[in-house]
């Protein structure tokens, strides 16, 4: 039992990836009972999560690791903390709710296996972020995270849009991710550890190393990507494309927050100083504020959503930017408070696309109530804790916000504003579609069990929150806040605070956005305008840079692969030329004729033999001519090495000259003799490239005689050849037996040459032109 | 010495490449050759040159009485050549079938057959 | 090509050409020659032998298709790399075995003699591949 306790964390990740691994063939097997099969996966993860609040809640981490890759210090490490907790709990647990609602959302859908593949692995990558210890094993899973995204987002793969969002949203965070790795090294080297839990505890010596500023602005360019902060915002709302089960789940309550866990998680080694809180404070505020304005003009239901999830993703980076005691207590009851009501009005606005036969604007729906009165009533319960309407936990995470924010009065006019649109909003998502009359020709009925689900959980579950906040601050949102301020505190949340000044303006708050909703018509156009200014902000810069990649490449490509070999042989031997060239000058040219030993007659005697027979080869007009001269050259080169001690190879250079004059011969029969010359110019620049080659080469080898080795491999050979391997013939030891596999590599590299020659010549096309 | 060899590798080095930019079949084997032989020598060049004989232990010695030649560039180059017949060899055979399916042996024409 | 001299002269060169190949295969370990080599020799004297003849006569001669040569060499050497693995080295490293001779005396035996013949067959089925397939092809 103790041993299954130490590896318990790390079995149960397997246990996810192996489930997302096995879903296409579950749902071959068993296609009705797929997500019934699979739920067991995040249920087990909840199950241990839960039993776990007890140990966790009284400042007990727990900590799994063992030893990945022990030279490079590379070490799979879990930790389970307060913070921990409260995301892998929203993750596992809306997941096990999602991967119900897929069932049904898919329902005999071909493709479900693979959908339910990725979105099981992308809850073990997302679990694996927030409860991973060592750095590198984050930015794994981080990484992992994108890719699974990318495999959702793009899920409808023949359409263009859903590819063309895929892209973006994977080519925003990959590039983040970038960014957040060069951060995360900068960062476990300012530090000296790569374990999380020891970086947090050295907040001071990462502070004040000199690159703090680069780790911190790396660090938040790679979070603000994950959690579309502006000016990265514009990816999420596109990201719509993905079907609403990977909407509900990667883009309201997981994913999306992956940035501000890790924000917060790295509060305790990177905050408590101004460059943070500037940082942080003024993108959550204007991402916030961009967010809800944004959202008004919408009338897509998942994009309202979307838009409303890009302004609280702001807010919660806003109070983590603070900084201070109140505003993390009030970011962890947020985060806990948006997972619920956000989660629940995706997955209601998927079952009224789902039931309606496609149909995505609000203003065109209307009067569903008696079609769907279940998810009628769930919308609505998260709707009001959307809004923060009493009693619902909405309200009280609201409530603690206004709170903390007592010594910013700004920071309150932005939340009154923000507080306002979320009205609006969950209005819009939680009343509006069911209200008022149906349109003519709408047809509805209420969405299947399975997707009744999770919107019933969730939706009670802000309710039930509330009412049980004292006992859930207690348990969930003081541990993660104390692990997010790194000191001791005491998290009270309260339904009734009692009137005072917060109160009131969160009532003010309510009453203008239920005004702003009465009055929407006029609301849309106008922040319709204004949101289609913002949008040609980032989302145009990033299609011109896109545009910009590709036409380059394409430019280059046209230039530099023209596909006449001659044009590659130039790019190719240029390019060598010009590094290499380069290099000799940077290293002060040639130097030093000392170590030359003098020249013997009969050496220079071949040696001109060798170059005139080069130019034979190269000059002449015949084809046999050409062949002999390469003939003569082959043999000269099979004497120096008679005369340098190599007799092995001079046997080997004889026999292959003699067999590759045999097989010249033999292949001559069937081409045809030279008959095409080039130009004058293109010769000239030939001879010009060709000479330029030589002489880099022969400078290249003058200057490889200088490179000393300190101990030369070969003595080794020289010293062990007769002692160890039985062999007189050092050459031939080294290659049977010192190296062996080398030559075993080689010979089967001939063996592939062969068979591909005959290949080539024996095995024909049945038909000219056929494939 | 390294000097005489060190020009000898240039000029094949040099004459290789001009004749791989030539526009027939057999002209560019042939400079493959030509190359060949160039990275072969330089491999040996640049190991260098020992003047102390082969390294090959004498019957009924244990041990090398005076450094004779670097053994190992030597293993190297011995595969060297053969895996360059082997590519000359498929080349040839490469070529050849392109010659008979598309009817040219003009490097350049190459690129108009792919339209 | 196919004169009668040279007829002649390759019916008289090719056995102690195919002799000489294993000579220099089996001698490589202590003197200049070794599995490269001896194929080399071997694949000359058949390449030789087809020339003079024909592919078919060669062919008729080798009695086996190069292709399971080459097959059969391949094999060889990556089973010689067994052995070792048995005595927990890694693979391929040379393992000797001192076998006692009938007239006295002792021969040492090792796994490189069988990577090398492995090597001799590799190169001699890939000449003959490329040489026959060259030499049959219209």
């Amino acid at each position: 039992m103790r041993g299954l306790q130490l590896f318990s964390m790390w079995i149960l990740l397997a246990i996810c990836f192996i489930a997302a691994l096995s879903a296409p063939f579950v749902h071959r097997i068993i296609p009705k009972y797929t997500g019934a099969a699979l739920v067991s996966a995040p249920l087990a993860m909840v199950v241990w999560l839960l039993s776990k609040i007890p140990e966790v809640g009284n400042g007990h981490a727990i900590t799994q690791s063992f030893q990945w890759v022990e030279k490079l210090g590379l070490e799979v490490a879990f930790r389970l903390d307060g913070l921990s907790l409260l995301f892998a709990l929203i993750i596992s647990g809306i997941g096990a709710l999602v991967v119900l609602y897929t069932q049904g959302y898919f329902k005999g859908h071909p493709q479900q296996g693979r959908f339910m593949m990725y979105i099981i692995a992308f809850m073990g990558s997302m679990l694996g972020v927030v409860l991973a210890d060592h750095i590198l094993l984050v930015f794994i899973f981080w990484e992992l995270t994108s890719f699974t995204s990318y495999l959702l987002i793009g899920f409808n793969h023949e359409s263009a849009d859903a590819r063309n969002a895929a892209l973006q949203a994977m080519l925003v965070t990959v590039l983040g991710g970038l960014f957040l790795m060069a951060g995360l090294v900068l960062m476990g080297d300012a530090a000296g550890t790569w374990r999380l839990s020891e970086i947090v505890q050295r907040g001071h010596e990462i502070t004040e190393h000199k690159n703090y500023l680069a780790i911190l602005i790396l660090v938040c360019i790679g979070a603000f990507t994950k959690s579309a902060q502006f000016p990265f915002h514009f990816w999420l709302p596109n990201a719509m494309q993905a079907p609403t089960p990977a909407s509900a789940y990667l883009h309201s309550s997981t994913m999306v927050k992956a940035g501000v866990y890790l924000l917060a998680r790295l509060h305790p080694a990177l905050g408590h100083t101004e460059e943070w809180t500037l940082i942080l404070t003024t993108i959550g505020t204007i991402t916030f504020l961009l967010g809800a304005i944004m959202a008004l003009g919408q009338h897509v239901l998942k994009r309202l959503l979307a838009y409303t999830t890009v302004s609280a993703l702001g807010a919660m980076v806003m109070l983590l930017g603070i900084g201070t005691k109140y505003t993390i207590k009030a970011m962890a009851a947020f985060v806990l408070a948006h997972a619920f009501y956000k989660a629940t009005l995706f997955m209601v606005a998927g079952g009224i696309t789902h039931e309606t036969g496609g149909e995505t604007s609000i203003d065109k729906l209307g009067g569903l109530r008696k079609a769907m009165p279940i998810s009628f009533g769930c919308a609505l319960l998260a709707g009001l804790s959307m809004g923060g309407f009493p009693p619902f936990f909405g309200f009280v995470a609201k409530e603690t916000w206004l709170h903390a924010l007592g010594d910013y009065p700004l920071l309150i006019v932005a939340t009154v504003v923000g507080g306002a649109a979320y009205v609006l909003v969950g209005f819009s998502t939680g009343w509006k579609p069911f209200m008022g009359k149906m349109p003519e020709g709408l047809h509805a009925h209420e969405v299947p069990l399975t997707m009744r689900l999770g919107p019933i959980v969730l939706g009670l579950g802000g309710l039930v929150l509330a009412v049980f906040c004292g006992p859930v601050g207690h348990a969930l949102v003081q541990p993660a806040a104390i692990a997010i301020y790194a000191k001791e505190l005491e998290v009270h949340l309260h339904l009734w605070p009692g009137v005072n000044i917060y109160f009131v303006i969160s009532i003010v708050t309510l009453v203008i956005g239920t005004v702003c909703y009465l009055a929407r018509a006029h609301f849309v156009k106008g922040a319709g305008k204004l949101s289609l200014l913002v949008r040609f902000g980032p989302d145009a810069v990033y299609q011109a840079a896109l545009n910009g990649v590709l036409k380059f490449a394409a430019w280059h490509t046209r230039k530099l692969q023209t596909g006449i070999l001659r044009d590659y042989i130039r790019v190719t031997v240029v390019t060598t030329v010009l590094l290499v060239g380069a290099a000799f000058v940077r290293s002060g040219g040639f130097q030093g004729w000392e170590n030359l030993s003098p020249i013997s007659l009969r050496v220079a005697l071949f040696g001109i033999l060798m170059i005139s027979a080069t130019f034979a080869t190269v000059h002449s007009k015949s084809r046999l001519r050409s062949i002999l001269s390469l003939g003569v050259v082959g043999f000269c080169m099979a004497l120096l090495f008679t005369f340098f001690g190599a007799p092995d190879l001079a046997m080997t250079q004889l026999v292959i000259e003699t067999l590759t004059v045999i097989l010249l011969a033999l292949a001559f029969y069937h081409l045809p003799t030279f008959r095409h010359g080039s130009t004058k110019r293109t010769r000239v620049i030939d001879i010009i490239i060709s000479i330029s080659v030589g002489v880099i080469v022969t400078l290249l080898v003058l200057a490889a005689l200088h490179v000393q080795t300190p101990t030369p491999v070969s003595d080794y050979y020289l010293d062990h050849s007769y002692k160890d391997a039985h062999g007189r013939n050092v050459v031939n030891v080294i290659l049977v037996d010192f190296r062996a596999l080398d030559t075993l590599g080689e010979i089967t590299v001939l063996t592939i040459a062969a068979l591909g020659a005959f290949a080539l010549l024996k095995l024909k096309p049945k038909k000219e032109g056929a494939e | 010495m390294e000097v005489v060899l060190a020009i000898v590798i240039g000029v094949l080095y040099a004459g290789g490449v001009y004749l791989m930019m030539r526009r027939n079949l057999i002209q560019l084997i042939i400079g493959l050759g030509l190359l060949s032989h160039g990275a072969n020598l330089l491999i040996f060049t640049a190991g260098g040159l020992r003047q102390g004989g082969a390294p090959i232990l004498a019957e009924g010695e244990k041990a090398f009485a005076t450094t004779p030649a670097d053994p190992l560039p030597q293993a190297l180059i011995l595969t060297a050549i053969v895996i360059s017949f082997a590519v000359t060899a498929f080349a040839l055979v490469l070529f050849l079938r392109t010659y008979k399916t598309v009817g040219t042996d003009d490097v350049d024409d190459l690129k108009e057959m792919q339209k | 090509m196919t004169s009668i001299i040279f007829r002649t002269a390759t019916r008289y060169m090719f056995p102690p050409l195919l002799v000489f190949s294993v000579y220099v295969l089996l001698r490589g370990h202590h003197y200049p020659g070794g599995g490269f080599v001896g194929g080399l020799f071997a694949g000359s004297a058949f390449a030789l032998y087809a020339l003079a003849f024909s592919v078919a006569d060669a062919r008729k001669v080798l009695r086996a298709d190069p292709r399971d040569v080459t097959a059969v060499g391949l094999a060889l050497a990556l089973l010689s790399g067994i052995p070792p693995l048995f005595s927990k080295e890694a693979f391929l490293t040379g393992t000797w075995w001192t076998l006692p001779l009938p007239a006295g005396g002792t021969l040492d035996i090792g796994t490189p003699l069988f990577f090398d013949i492995g090597v001799y067959f590799v190169v001699l089925g890939v000449l003959l591949t490329l040489v026959f397939t060259l030499g049959e092809e219209e």
